[in-house]
């Protein structure tokens, strides 16, 4: 059990997938301008990046691994996340229309999402079991949702501040995602 | 007809080129640039992918389906993804195990689909193919500038050998991750200058 609250500890605040790893940067930059969108791109990335985990892992194990074609993961495991997003899709529009309208237009800009498939390489590359696969997955994308609301909850109110015009939108935002890294950077010697 | 095949190569370099331009592809720009040579190998794995996926999309584009297009361009995408990585782990080994996962994660380089989409399904071969190159070399030697101004601040060298001196204090933070996004940031902010004039 010990081990599974440490790794999650160090998925969320010290390898934090966007802030330490660098992975899924554009739509942070470009869904972080307002709360509500970075809260519905969270929530979505949560929801796809546990069940691509998950199926990914299942994939290498059992079909990837014992036919001895591995080479063909990078191929596998992009289509595995497109298929599975454009199924999430229907299914919600079908059965849970309120999430639907809720995460609908966040769906398709998950599949370029390299947060995601980046978690289900690193989850090959670290061999972790099952359960270990399934902790840091969903840790990993809680991670990324909780620096991407704290990102937005910051640009909110750069918005009010002047900024030189050199350095405004995207400029100003990867600086203060920076500060925010060095902020996370203070929990490196946690566990 | 060799004018406009220039004009589409010459645009990848500077008016549009990759990171700064179109904010696109920022991850490896933050990720594999602590030295001159990762960024110079990534920009050269990426420009490979974006050279020949432009050209298989281009010659397809009047047999892929509308519907189905974006996942066939994902697949051709991963097919030179995967011949870069089997490549690279066989003739640059030491490079492939520093790159790590963001070999295969070209895949989801949103440059290599947004070319695809954008210009190769509209255009044909050879010009889609001049595209890819401008692109891919742009992006190299935005990857490269980063990189060198990371390592030769973080480490004091530039391709292996020391640049300042051997008085020169070494800023270490310039290589740690929040490093990478200011040193991207401050960058992106004298690209502005330079093109608003």
């Amino acid at each position: 059990m010990g081990d599974y609250i440490v790794l999650a500890i160090s998925c969320i605040l010290i390898n934090n997938i966007l802030l330490a790893q660098f992975l899924g940067n554009c739509p942070f930059l470009g869904t972080s301008k307002r709360m509500d969108t970075a809260v519905g791109m969270a929530m979505a990335v949560v929801f796809v990046i546990v069940l691509a985990g998950v199926i990914t892992w299942i994939t290498e194990i059992y079909l990837l691994k014992p036919l001895d074609i591995e080479y063909l993961r990078t191929l596998s495991f992009i289509l595995i996340v497109a298929s599975l997003v454009q199924f999430v899709e229907m299914f919600l529009k079908k059965s849970i229309p309120a999430l639907y309208t809720g995460l609908g237009i966040f769906l398709p800009l998950i599949t370029t999402n390299c947060a995601v498939l980046g978690v289900c390489l690193i989850n090959i590359k670290e061999e972790y079991t099952f359960l270990e696969t399934l902790v840091s997955s969903f840790t990993y994308s809680v991670g990324y949702g909780f620096a991407l609301i704290l990102f937005a909850g910051i640009r909110e109110r750069i918005i009010l501040a002047r900024v030189l015009k050199p350095l405004q939108d995207t400029s100003i935002g990867l600086v203060t995602a920076g500060m925010i890294a060095i902020c996370f950077f203070a929990f490196i010697g946690m566990v | 007809m060799a004018q406009s095949i220039l004009k589409e190569f010459n645009k990848g370099l500077w008016e549009q080129v990759p990171p700064f331009r179109l904010v696109l592809g920022l991850c490896p720009i933050l990720a594999v640039t602590k030295s001159v040579e990762n960024a110079v190998g990534m920009g050269l794995a990426s420009t490979f992918v974006f050279v020949f996926s432009n050209l298989l999309v281009a010659m397809l584009r009047n047999i892929i389906p509308s519907k189905v297009r974006i996942a066939a361009y994902i697949i051709i995408i991963a097919t030179f993804v995967t011949v870069v990585e089997l490549v690279m782990q066989a003739y640059t080994y030491p490079l492939f195990l520093k790159l790590g996962i963001f070999i295969p994660l070209i895949v989801v380089n949103c440059i290599a689909l947004g070319r695809a989409e954008a210009f190769a399904s509209k255009n044909p071969p050879l010009a889609s193919v001049a595209d890819g190159l401008g692109m891919g070399i742009g992006y190299t030697i935005s990857l490269a500038v980063v990189g060198a101004l990371r390592e030769s601040l973080g480490n004091g060298t530039l391709l292996g050998h020391t640049v300042f001196g051997p008085d020169f204090l070494p800023f270490r933070f310039m290589l740690e991750a929040p490093g990478a996004f200011v040193c991207l940031g401050l960058v992106l902010c004298v690209m502005n200058l330079i093109g608003k004039k």
